[in-house]
């Protein structure tokens, strides 16, 4: 990866439809290697989501021709909530094949065109039409079903296994859930004050986010990620050709994908497919994913991890951007990728591990800095545009891995030091769909 | 004619659009954008195909799952499907019983726009005995306090069908 570009993400962007959204995005990312000319970019990969959001088909063609790249190769890539991420891996493929030298991955959403919950019916279309969306087709739902039963695997059946009334165990564990979850919400919000582009950038007290509308119990308001405009784009190419563009250029060493089944209701009862610091007694009598976990995830990140040479996440990322559409799916997520084993991720929040060592959260964290994640704000404080998301991830990443953090935010609060290996999260609904991507300074 | 009425806030150009069907946005910078009312509407024709015998058993009160007739694996699903996912073979349909257990639960306080009317829903994943996997349903006749992970429940069935997964729901078995 040799530059990117992304707009502020906002609410609503009226003034500017998909096609100029991409063309600043890539407008930024051009002007950061003036070296690069459009001749010689080989081709593109473009993602969004939705047609309905754009009630546009085919949008990513007039994306190529706005950008004047025509007669050249491209290809439209969605995944779910995931579109971002794959656009990233595709654009990976058509460089590592050999197919192209250099690639642009240019990926957008547009949601602020429909209602707010008219937006939600559009995103539900994505679970299964005849058995799911009719019940009531809302996301925030499915998520919240999962994180129930994720609260009750990890907090009932341990912290509280000696509550004998099971409804009061129950609501025990829900309630230190719901509390631990608002921790995430705190660290990605406050993280975002120091990111410009971000769309939801506060400072808020556990208390705050408690007390948020709820939405889905026990997922409340400040949990949930919402809709935005944005565009994002990634330039892609090979090692002698990005020599040639940058003298920071991050490499990436890794890419994984996973997938699971679409409906809820489908998921196995298995074991977990392992990394090598965890042993499958630590996993005895799990049942796997069932609906607490996203297989997707831990297949994704075990394949990009292999493929690194990754063996202890926790010890070889210095940073990772994932795929915090809930706080809870945050929390989940950790457990995923290995980042502490299936079970520890409410422990592992309190800890600290995820946030920063230098912004001051009003909270205990004593373990700030371990691993730092979402140091961005995330999707719950910069927004989410569906088929921008995991480009945006990318930029932020590429950004962090060059040191380029104050030049781009016009603050250096949330550049790491010496950060020289993260990992970006893409995931699409209740985890059918998950990306890993693993990027390294390559200078 | 005159020119659409200028909004400096997009929710204003959203309530502007019901009632004259368009509006002008300004930003911050005086910039103007045109924005129109563009209803979308579908009649989709939404068949069920291999999954219609569960839909129409709904409507003669019995709740269908599908079994492998594989017998070495014989896996049953209560959200039924035509073709095993673990070995690939052909299902056929089983009667389910109609009693469960909650596998896990939500209060949607929000929906997407079709069902926000219906809000506040509960939402259920119910285990069977009999069936490796589960089935997602309305949860009624219950307030949230008395739900719980582990609830024994049992179905209901719509005495009009909609021909709608929404023709069963469960209830706390009491």
């Amino acid at each position: 990866m040799v530059s990117g570009g992304v707009t502020k993400f906002a609410k609503a962007h009226p003034d500017m439809d998909f096609r100029l959204m991409v063309k600043k995005a890539y407008d930024q990312a051009m002007d950061e290697i003036p070296n690069l000319t459009r001749d010689q970019i080989d081709g593109s990969r473009i993602s969004y989501f939705s047609d309905h959001f754009t009630r546009q088909l085919k949008a990513a063609s007039m994306v190529q021709d706005y950008l004047g790249l025509n007669p050249k190769g491209s290809i439209r890539l969605e995944w779910g909530g995931a579109t971002g991420g794959e656009c990233f891996q595709a654009a990976y493929e058509a460089v590592a094949s050999g197919r192209m030298d250099t690639c642009l991955a240019a990926g957008f959403e547009t949601m602020s065109r429909v209602a707010t919950w008219k937006g939600n019916e559009f995103i539900a279309l994505a679970s299964d039409t005849n058995f799911d969306f009719p019940l009531g087709g809302f996301y925030t739902g499915y998520y919240a079903l999962m994180v129930v039963r994720h609260m009750y695997e990890y907090l009932r059946l341990t912290k509280y296994a000696h509550v004998k009334d099971e409804r009061e165990a129950q609501r025990l564990a829900i309630a230190e859930g719901q509390r631990i979850m608002s921790w995430v919400s705190v660290k990605n919000h406050l993280n975002a004050t120091h990111n410009p582009y971000a769309q939801y950038p506060k400072r808020l007290t556990v208390d705050d986010v408690l007390k948020s509308e709820m939405i889905s119990y026990p997922l409340s308001r400040e949990q949930i990620c919402t809709m935005s405009d944005g565009a994002a784009t990634a330039i892609l190419c090979t090692e002698s050709m990005a020599k040639r563009l940058t003298d920071r250029p991050v490499r990436i060493t890794g890419v994984g994908t996973g997938t699971d089944t679409m409906r809820l209701a489908d998921r196995p009862f298995g074991s977990v497919p392992l990394f090598p610091h965890e042993k499958a007694k630590d996993y005895e009598h799990l049942p796997y994913p069932g609906v607490h976990s996203f297989r997707a995830g831990r297949s994704a990140g075990l394949e990009a991890c292999q493929m690194a040479g990754i063996t202890d996440p926790i010890r070889e990322f210095d940073f990772i951007e994932l795929h915090d559409a809930y706080a809870s799916s945050e929390i989940q997520t950790y457990e995923d990728l290995g980042l502490c084993k299936y079970g520890e991720g409410y422990d592992f929040t309190l800890s600290g591990a995820p946030f920063l060592k230098n912004i001051d959260y009003g909270l205990p964290v004593p373990k700030a800095g371990t691993i730092p994640v979402n140091p961005s704000g995330g999707l719950i404080a910069c927004g989410h545009p569906v088929g921008a998301t995991g480009l945006m991830q990318a930029v932020f990443a590429f950004w962090q891995l060059q040191g380029s953090i104050r030049q781009h935010f016009g603050d250096p609060t949330l550049q790491l030091r010496n950060a020289r290996r993260g990992a970006i999260h893409s995931h699409a609904g209740t985890g059918s769909a998950v990306t890993v991507s693993i990027l390294e300074r390559g200078f | 004619m005159a020119r659409p009425k200028t909004f400096q806030h997009f929710r204003d150009v959203q309530e502007e659009l019901g009632k004259s069907g368009a509006a002008i946005f300004q930003d911050a910078d005086g910039v103007e954008s045109l924005v129109i009312d563009s209803p979308y509407s579908i009649h989709y024709i939404h068949s069920y195909a291999e999954d219609s015998p569960f839909f129409l058993a709904l409507a003669e009160g019995k709740l269908l799952g599908s079994r492998c007739m594989n017998h070495a694996c014989a896996f049953t699903y209560a959200t039924p499907r035509g073709h095993c996912m673990i070995c690939g073979h052909a299902t056929t349909w089983v009667e389910l019983p109609k009693n469960g257990k909650i596998h896990s639960w939500t209060t949607c306080l929000f929906g997407s726009e079709a069902f926000l009317k219906e809000t506040p829903y509960n939402l259920a994943l119910v285990e069977f005995e009999g069936a490796g996997s589960l089935l997602l349903v309305r949860l009624k006749d219950c307030v949230q306090s008395e739900i719980y992970v582990g609830m024994p429940v049992e179905a209901r069935f719509a005495a009009e069908p909609k021909y709608s997964i929404t023709d069963v729901w469960f209830v706390p078995t009491r």
